[in-house]
């Protein structure tokens, strides 16, 4: 099983890569012993939006399929969780709040996934079908100040958003600080080598395929439509389980956090970093995170053009990504340094056959 | 009697002129060159704020309204020269390009012009039928996508431009070894869905407070509208405005305007599962 962590999918693979990737998991977890709480607490912030972009690089970069709802799960689960965490009381509940508010997510995915792709909707019609289902549940959400609006004791609040649900708990322990970031370290290394495993499959070679060319996967015999779904729904379902964390994390969520401009920004990350590559998304997410979240000290809306800009620059300087093309530019410095040992680098250049 | 009806009839011309003022602009966009010009919420922006801006300045209403649409278009033919032509072989990154444009935009106004601007009021007059009174201005916006609609329908069925616009719609290569300037022809069909797009934001622009991010009200009425009519404007567009009107107008009268924008969600939703490419591919096949 093991053996799937590496393959024609992903790009990374051998000794070097996965020393690579310790050394990087070593300071990750290192980290909270030199810096103070606050900066634990903000790095954890980053950490929470990366499964999101994990998910689009899943559905976009794997799957062919441009979705820009990942915020529109990521408030479902978001909502979700508070409502549930609410409800159900604090202590631990607030885990099975978080699983049931992303399984809420996945369901909701189901369904809008069903429709859209037995429809046969693609290409430009997913992306702004996806982009109107999410605005319409921001303005929703946007007019619920009134007190009719409750689930429970949960209000919605508006615009002002909801707030007042526990943290995750386990017992009479709360997960937050450096607690919550291990947890959120430890959640990222499942995804990212759950999701390596998933896309050197069986299953990922299918999806890839349909990516490629639906036709010729539907000729040789696949469905396509049920892989599309269900990578429609596992991207989605991570993108619910960003919602859920960070709802979990400021104990408060907010409609702007589902409408524009909060809706483009997974696709910015995913795009800059290069959609076709898990690790590539998962270090420029990071990157970028961190850059925004540096420059929004000062003024939010400066950064966000600079989010815009970074777009712009992406797709008409290095449509599949900056950074892949750095990470293929060293790998293929790399590799012509030490001709001959093919081992190390990974088949750089094999996921070119692309067509947006 | 009458009265309830004309209510009835005045709701449905609300709502019917906001789906086909908001997507006419998209929708030739999109039937023209395939893309969809996710900064048309941007260039309804951008007409209304010139409209207000032309209005404290003192010109009159209707010129500033026309001068916006025009500079909307104008911007928009730059638009496509600098960033859009680029991208006709990619229309998923078109997207995403205008996308960054839309992001770049509305931050930029709200750090140089801040939150919001002095509005101008809705024009006075309204007159009554039995018991009701309506306001002439609404009237008056239903008349304009009426005409507008009217316009396109002579501009590409009537004109020399409209027949090779249409050559170069069902087939760019062969249009272009018969001479059209295909290049020319999508410069300007961008312009007139941008222009379009600005008339949209001037004419709704007394309506409403003008934020730069009003254009999000307007683009998941246009985008629906869109989805629906498929690459068609005038047998497209206009069939799914009325139909989308209907749906919405009904839920509106009952339950407010936001179970109305989501029912026509909804709505949408299940169409596509029937109809994935809109109304017109089944207008266009009963035509032939």
């Amino acid at each position: 099983m093991f053996k799937l962590l590496e393959g024609p999918q992903t790009l990374g693979r051998g000794r070097m890569f996965w020393s690579c990737f310790l050394v990087g998991l070593g300071a990750a977890l290192t980290y909270p012993l030199f810096a103070d709480s606050y900066d634990v607490g903000n790095f954890a912030y980053f950490l929470i939006w990366i499964f999101m972009a994990l998910g689009l690089c899943l559905m976009w970069g794997y799957g062919g399929m441009l979705s820009f709802g990942q915020t529109l799960f990521f408030g479902i689960a978001g909502y979700g969780y508070g409502v549930l965490a609410i409800n159900m009381g604090g202590g631990s509940a607030t885990i099975a709040a978080l699983v049931l508010s992303v399984v809420l997510a996945m369901i909701a995915a189901g369904i809008l996934g069903y429709f859209m792709i037995w429809g046969g909707i693609n290409g430009i019609f997913f992306g702004i079908v996806t982009l109107s289902a999410t605005l319409v549940l921001a303005f929703f959400l946007g007019q619920t100040a009134g007190p009719e609006w409750h689930i429970g004791p949960a209000r919605l609040n508006g615009f002002n958003g909801m707030k007042g649900m526990d943290p995750l708990t386990v017992g009479d322990f709360y997960i937050e600080g450096s607690a919550l970031y291990y947890v959120m370290v430890a959640l990222i290394v499942i995804v990212y080598l759950a999701l390596r495993m998933l896309v050197n499959s069986g299953i990922g070679n299918v999806i890839v395929a349909t990516r490629e060319n639906p036709q010729r996967a539907e000729m040789l015999g696949y469905d396509v439509r049920k892989y599309q779904l269900l990578t429609f729904v596992i991207g989605s379902g991570l993108a619910g389980l960003s919602g859920a964390l960070y709802t979990s994390w400021g104990q408060f969520i907010t409609p702007s956090s589902i409408g524009l401009p909060a809706a483009a920004m997974p696709i910015v990350w995913v795009a800059f970093s290069g959609r076709s590559d898990l690790t590539a998304t998962l270090v420029g997410s990071f990157l970028l995170l961190f850059g925004f979240q540096t420059i929004t000290v000062y003024s939010q809306q400066a950064a966000l053009v600079l989010m815009g800009a970074l777009l712009l620059a992406t797709v008409m300087l290095a449509p599949q990504g900056f950074v892949l093309g750095i990470g293929k530019l060293v790998a293929d410095w790399s590799r012509g340094r030490r001709r001959g040992d093919g081992d190390v680098i990974a088949e750089a250049g094999r996921l070119q056959s692309e067509e947006s | 009697m009458s009265a309830e009806v004309f209510s009835v009839f005045y709701q449905f011309a609300d709502v019917f002129a906001f789906l086909i003022l908001s997507a006419a602009g998209l929708a030739i966009v999109f039937g023209m060159m395939g893309v969809i010009n996710m900064a048309h919420g941007e260039f309804i922006m951008c007409g209304a704020y010139v409209t207000v801006g032309l209005v404290n300045l003192g010109v009159p209403l209707a010129i500033a309204q026309i001068l916006a649409a025009v500079t909307a278009g104008l911007i928009g033919v730059l638009v496509e020269f600098l960033v859009v032509r680029r991208f006709y072989k990619r229309p998923l990154d078109s997207l995403l390009a205008t996308w960054g444009l839309s992001l770049i935009v509305t931050q930029s106004m709200l750090l140089i012009v801040g939150s919001a601007v002095r509005g101008i009021g809705t024009p006075e007059g309204s007159f009554a039928i039995g018991g009701y009174t309506f306001s002439t201005y609404r009237l008056v916006l239903f008349g304009c996508a009426v005409a507008v609609l009217a316009g396109l329908y002579i501009i590409f069925m009537k004109t020399r431009f409209g027949v090779i616009a249409r050559a170069t719609m069902q087939n760019a290569a062969m249009a272009k070894a018969l001479g059209a300037r295909t290049g020319r022809i999508y410069a300007i069909s961008f312009g007139i869905g941008t222009g379009l797009a600005g008339l949209c934001g001037a004419l709704y622009a007394p309506t409403m407070t003008l934020i730069p991010t009003m254009g999000a009200t307007f683009v998941v009425e246009s985008f629906v509208t869109v989805v629906i009519g498929g690459a068609n404007v005038l047998l497209g567009t206009a069939p799914a405005a009325v139909f989308l009107a209907m749906i919405r107008m009904a839920l509106n009268a009952s339950y407010g305007q936001i179970i109305g924008q989501i029912g026509m969600l909804v709505a949408v939703i299940l169409i596509i599962r029937v109809l994935p490419e809109g109304l017109s591919s089944v207008l266009v096949r009963r035509g032939r």
